[in-house]
């Protein structure tokens, strides 16, 4: 019997020939990550532990980016406490707001995420890295010490499922449409505990900022770690980026699955999923008469350069609708100045939408956009709980970039061909 | 372990958000983040709670963000124990290595109603229901996980565990 890639990354990992789903196996990490709401709690613990120095400092990342640029005093106290940690243990990687961006989209950027590594992060949307071939996942604070202190973690080796993507993608559907529709369909707790191996001639086709944007939504199917195995678009992506050796796994052709999901996406039109569970979702022709009062493009979701170019697309001689808010936010200083180079922000602005620096911001409804009491947002980020973006009585809509920029122009919730698009 | 206290009931997949919202997440301190524990879902938890008391909830409890101030709320909320059908996987984790007990237990979750006395016992495994006069039988912690959740979580269990090496 073969292995699926997750079982080959952890088995070599761990050192072994061989990993099976259900045994407990100590891995070495390649790379720890925390930001300024996690990093806190986990220096607390770090020192708790009496521990004196990270186990690399080549292999400890710290971002601020959620309340970063410092939102409140508080705020500020927290991205100083990372600071003060960075120079103590003479980090390589730790980014101060002019060089930072949203943590999963700077560290694929920066070459600091590879295909083949293992990746634990004080985030629940580290899963994102496994658009590269790598197994990342998320944990606590705690676990994030540990693993700064020792460099290893253990894990339970997660069963695989596979879902597989065939057909022809239909225009202004994207990445996004295809995790929505996924999750919609297994449901929030669908993927629990599993890996979420996406493959088919789908994602074959599929740029990496798509692909990005799949992996990172595995955690609200509550999966591990979502993946895909790397190709030459994988290898496109990082041989300019990677300053060591990386390495691709594939899977086995009798690699053992728990469960095939195989799904036709000819049939997937944009999706929206409504308040409060990503799994709430509906294609675009079925969302009716939907008024909102902010949308905002960004997140480590889909605050990439091509979902910048997207939003645009739709934009493009066009104006945000009277008393709607749309709020654009770059993922990272790089993406930014990509879409500063290429005129995106000309459009944006000509439209009336505000550019922000990057940031999670209004995503977990810390600023740049909060939501005031009955108020509706469609956003590109991932998650729709209560009071997600604000008041715990707003609302927010998930969709893909295309959708939230043509629904700021109506208004309302719509698509890109009601724009004549 | 044992524990006993009032029941607070809440639905299925009651994520970190609704927990401890996001806005409240710059600060690390345990008692400001209990202030406004559950608040997605009851603004007036932090009110009523009880120390002792036990959330019974649904499945997929603690879904979202791997955020540790969850279970760090909860249990500086004065919450002794958290019954649910099941528990997401970052917060299952998350809520021993602070030292928060949590116990898996469909069945018992279904046979309690808002308000109801429970009595939960780790060690030997049941779940009481005092008001209804019922009992649900569930796996017992293991030893060493009782000891990592009476020492208050993982490093200070780590810790104790150097200190009797030495």
């Amino acid at each position: 019997m073969g292995m699926t890639i997750t079982e080959k990354i952890l088995a070599e990992h761990a050192g072994l020939e061989k990993v099976t789903p259900g045994d407990l196996v100590e891995v070495k990490v390649d790379l720890v990550l925390a930001n300024d709401i996690t990093a806190p709690l986990a220096i607390k613990e770090f020192r708790k532990a009496g521990a004196q120095k990270v186990f690399d400092r080549e292999k400890v990342v710290l971002v601020p980016d959620h309340f970063a640029p410092n939102k409140d005093v508080p705020s500020a106290e927290q991205c100083r406490m990372l600071r003060e940690f960075a120079r103590e243990q003479n980090l390589s990687h730790y980014f101060e707001i002019g060089e930072m961006g949203i943590e999963h989209a700077l560290l694929p950027e920066q070459g600091l995420v590879l295909p083949g590594d293992v990746v634990v992060g004080a985030d629940s949307h580290t899963c994102t890295y496994g658009a590269l071939g790598a197994f990342a996942t998320g944990v606590g604070s705690t676990d994030a010490a540990a693993v700064m202190i020792s460099g290893m973690v253990w894990l339970r080796v997660p069963e695989t499922i596979n879902f597989v993507y065939k057909g022809r993608l239909k225009k202004w559907v994207g990445g996004k449409d295809l995790i929505l529709s996924t999750i919609k369909d297994i449901k929030v707790d669908g993927a629990s505990y599993k890996a979420m191996e996406f493959s088919g001639e789908v994602i074959e086709g599929l740029s990496m900022d798509n692909r990005f944007t799949m992996c990172n939504m595995a955690i609200e199917a509550g999966g591990k770690n979502g993946i895909i195995v790397p190709d030459r678009i994988t290898e496109a992506y990082v041989k300019n980026r990677a300053r060591r050796i990386y390495r691709f796994f594939a899977s086995d052709g009798d690699a053992r699955y728990c469960k095939i999901q195989e799904y036709d996406v000819s049939r997937i039109e944009p999706q929206v999923a409504f308040p409060f569970l990503p799994e709430n979702c509906r294609g675009i022709s079925e969302v009716g008469n939907i008024p909102i009062d902010q949308a905002v493009i960004g997140s480590c979701t889909n605050g990439r350069i091509e979902d910048l170019r997207i939003a645009a697309s739709v934009l493009k001689g066009k104006k945000v609708a009277p008393y709607v808010r749309l709020i654009i936010i770059p993922a990272t200083q790089e993406i930014y100045r990509q879409a500063m180079k290429e005129g995106l922000f000309d459009i944006f602005l000509d439209a009336k939408a505000v550019i922000s620096t990057p940031t999670c911001g209004p995503c977990l409804g810390g600023y740049m956009g909060i939501l005031a009491k009955g108020e509706r947002a469609i956003a590109t980020t991932n998650r729709n709980f209560v009071g997600r973006m604000g008041h715990s009585e707003s609302e927010v809509y998930l969709s893909n970039p295309a959708v939230a920029a043509a629904s700021a122009v109506l208004g309302r919730i719509g698509s890109p061909e009601e724009l004549g698009l | 372990m044992k524990f006993k206290g009032k029941a607070f009931t809440f639905g299925n997949d009651i994520n970190t958000d609704v927990i401890i919202p996001a806005s409240y997440l710059n600060t690390s301190d345990p008692e400001e983040l209990a202030q406004h524990c559950m608040e997605g879902a009851d603004q007036h938890f932090s009110a009523k709670v009880k120390k002792g008391d036990i959330i019974v909830a649904g499945k997929n409890f603690g879904c979202g963000s791997s955020r540790e101030h969850a279970p760090v709320a909860i249990r500086a909320a004065g919450v002794s124990c958290v019954i649910a059908g099941s528990f997401a996987r970052i917060f299952y984790r998350n809520a021993f290595n602070i030292g928060l007990p949590i116990v898996e237990a469909p069945e018992a979750v279904d046979g309690i109603q808002d308000g109801d006395e429970i009595e939960v016992d780790i060690s030997g495994g049941k779940i009481r229901n005092i008001t209804r006069g019922t009992v649900f039988n569930v796996k017992p912690t293991p030893p060493f996980m009782q000891e990592l959740l009476e020492s208050g979580g993982l490093i200070n269990y780590r810790m104790r565990k150097r200190e009797d090496r030495r």
